[in-house]
């Protein structure tokens, strides 16, 4: 009998969600009736979610992708050779050279899609574990030292350079110290997090480890939300196997150094992705936001000095030892370093995951990469950075994806998430669903942002139903800023945001009593 | 598949948990997924082993959208109203389950056959509109899919 073909089909939640399993299992029957031996490896997703299952098939010198797949083509593939990689209408040619991957920065979601993800044999071959290797033979200072060089900054939003907030936790003196991977991933339009930790879980624990080795922790939480069961098992699936192999535990790969991880859940609250309302959270009280200071890197956790960092922060880090500071931060633009896996959603034709160095247009994500909407009507809007981000009309998407030039533009990178609306859009609806998104949402521990949203939603639909619109426009404009003002929190103080600019680039959907 | 509220077995989950710092959240869980709920009577022995008041576990109980203080249907449908699935159609997704399941969001049916619940997200944003029915996600989803897709 001949050697076995090794067929990838992602066993990543997005391509479950259209049917992945089916598939995988129709390729393994249809191999069986064929007596074809196959060996079916479950990867993460390449990224490419409109291909979705998007299967896969080693040949000789390349992997060819047919997507999307159903299970009643599976027996078409079959016939058409596809074991070989032969052509057929589902065929992509080899998966590397697909346009929407082939011109990527792909540094974070390198091996996402490529390897198997609960392998640590795949994940060493393929350069995992190097960051790590490289990071328990340099002292916590030094490793710091690195990372804050690499000009690496915070994912979650805020773009908080994360070499300085590790020097803080470092140099806080404590019995105990603490690091917790923001993994609540609660903006619509993102899905980065879900598909690294799905994809790639590994990377998560490598960075992580690296980032108690930088500020002196033995232990440490992913909080991660409970809308994602199926990162959740392959994390802890993955952590498992950590531990089985001493990447995990009292003496990491015989360095001495210990490192303790474990998956915390969520409960369906937004703001508990607000680093200090997690703590709370993880401390199994309510999600209540804090006064700062001080500052969790001083008194985190329980107490004491907590690296608070985003999925995409710590998964960036170990690129950032193994490659060495220099050469991740020759990517980016201005004073936004590296890569950021933006995330293609809503109305897209091509929806997806595309990580690129900062700089690129919002233009050409939307675009070039995402070929535009879904429904083919025009773009009408597009939010930016999750439900506290900016809507952004199609005439001004020429801006550069990089902190300093969302922030001149009145919006923000937030986790680079874009969800694209076509002209059926009605923004008077969105800037409702904002202020009442924050009525939802809100902890409640400040007036402006508990009370402002309620009062918001209902100015929004007195301007809906007519009536005094000038006075209520002024009314919402106020209360806009009082909110902005004085929130404790960017839940409140952003909320704002996506209101404000609907209002002041869409201001013909907000004329009273339209009906459309 | 969850079972009747039963205060030993609860203990028994309790228990397991408790010694873990910052107990609560991983403890409800463990009781919202064996029971399908957080009974009321959960909250004396929560507040006693893990020496918290009754107020504190309330508050916690309620804070949180994703713990119910009811049984819920057989079946627990999930649908994402969040802002990309809202730009793929999800209002009249939610119009068709409502519509198919006779009931409104945050509501049970009558014969305990199905809940459903609004959700804001569930990390499927370029595949939307999504549902997740028990646990499994589901994307492009139409309602008239959802007899389909029940185990
Ligand atoms: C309402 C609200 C929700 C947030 N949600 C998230 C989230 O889901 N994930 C995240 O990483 N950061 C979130 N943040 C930002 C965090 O507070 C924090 O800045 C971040 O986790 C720090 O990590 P970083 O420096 O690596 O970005 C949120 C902030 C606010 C105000
Ligand atoms: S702004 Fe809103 S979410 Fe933030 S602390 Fe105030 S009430 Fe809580
Ligand atoms: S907005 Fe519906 S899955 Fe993200």
């Amino acid at each position: 009998m001949s050697r076995p073909i090794t067929v990838y089909v992602p066993r990543d939640a997005a391509a479950l969600s259209v049917g992945a399993d089916a598939v995988a299992r129709a390729i393994l029957a249809e191999a069986e009736a064929r007596h074809l031996p196959v060996r079916l490896i479950r990867n993460g997703s390449r990224g490419m979610l409109w291909l979705e299952p998007l299967v896969e098939v080693v040949t000789a010198n390349s992997r060819m992708a047919y997507g999307p797949v159903t299970p009643d083509k599976v027996a078409e593939l079959f016939d058409a050779g596809f074991l070989e990689g032969a052509s057929h209408p589902l065929c992509h040619g080899p998966t590397e050279d697909i346009l929407y991957l082939k011109h990527q920065n792909r540094l974070t979601f390198a091996r996402c899609g490529v390897t198997d993800p609960l392998s640590v044999e795949d994940y060493r071959a393929h350069g995992g574990f190097a960051g790590l290797e490289r990071a328990l033979a340099l002292s916590s200072d030094e490793i710091v030292a690195e990372v804050t060089q690499s000009g690496l900054r915070g994912r979650g939003g805020a773009g908080f350079p994360t070499g300085i907030k590790w020097k803080t936790v470092l140099d806080a003196r404590a019995d105990e110290k603490f690091i917790c991977c923001n993994a609540d991933e609660g903006d619509s339009g993102t899905f980065a997090d879900r598909m690294i930790i799905e994809g790639d879980p590994f990377l998560l624990i490598e960075g992580m480890t690296i980032a108690a080795l930088a500020v002196g922790a033995r232990q440490g939480f992913v909080y991660l939300r409970s809308e994602y069961p199926h990162a959740a098992a392959t994390l802890r699936d993955a952590i498992r196997i950590a531990y089985r192999q001493d990447w995990l535990g009292e003496d990491i790969h015989g360095s001495g150094r210990a490192f303790h991880l474990e998956v915390r859940l969520g409960a369906g609250s937004y703001v508990c992705g607000e680093e200090t309302a997690m703590l709370e959270s993880l401390e199994g009280k309510r999600g209540m936001v804090r006064a700062k200071p001080p500052l969790p890197a001083m008194e985190g956790l329980f107490g004491k000095p907590t690296a608070i960092n985003n999925v995409l922060t710590l998964t960036s880090v170990p690129v950032v030892l193994a490659r060495g500071a220099a050469f991740y931060r020759d990517f980016g633009a201005g004073r936004s370093h590296g890569t950021q896996p933006f995330q293609l959603a809503g109305n897209i034709r091509y929806g997806g995951l595309v990580e690129l160095a900062f700089g690129v247009s919002l233009h050409d994500l939307i675009y070039r990469y995402g070929g535009g909407t879904a429904s083919g009507r025009p773009v009408r809007a597009v939010q930016v950075g999750g439900p506290l981000g900016a809507y952004i009309p199609a005439g001004r998407l020429e801006v550069s994806a990089d902190y300093e030039s969302m922030a001149e533009a009145g919006a923000m990178l937030g986790h680079g998430g874009m969800v694209v609306f076509d002209d059926s859009v009605r923004m008077e609806r969105m800037a409702r669903f904002a202020m009442e998104f924050c009525a939802k949402e809100s902890c409640g521990k400040c007036t402006p942002c508990r009370i402002g949203s309620i009062r918001g939603v209902e100015i929004l639909d007195r301007l809906a139903g007519g009536g005094h619109s000038e006075a209520d426009l002024a009314l919402l404009e106020d209360l806009c800023a009082v909110m902005a003002e004085a929130s404790l929190c960017a839940m409140g103080g952003l909320t704002p945001l996506p209101v404000r600019s609907a209002l002041e680039h869409f201001p013909e959907d907000f004329v009273s009593g339209r009906t459309a | 598949m969850t079972i009747a509220w039963n205060a030993e077995r609860a203990g028994a989950i309790i228990d397991e948990h408790r010694a873990l710092r910052g107990a609560l959240l991983p403890v409800l869980h463990a009781l919202q997924e064996e029971f399908g709920y957080i009974d009321a009577a959960a909250t004396p022995l929560l507040a006693s082993a893990l020496t918290l008041s009754q107020a504190e576990i309330h508050g916690v109980v309620t804070f949180y959208h994703e713990f119910r203080r009811s049984r819920p249907g057989r079946h627990v449908v999930k649908v994402c109203v969040a802002e990309a699935c809202q730009a793929r159609g999800s209002e009249s997704l939610v119009e068709g389950l409502k519509a198919r399941l006779g009931i409104d969001l945050g509501e049970t049916a009558a014969d305990g056959s199905f809940t459903l619940e609004a959700v804001y997200c569930l990390g499927n944003c370029a595949l939307g509109p999504s549902v997740m029915v028990d646990d499994r996600l589901h994307g492009l989803f139409h309602a008239s899919r959802l007899d389909g897709v029940l185990e």
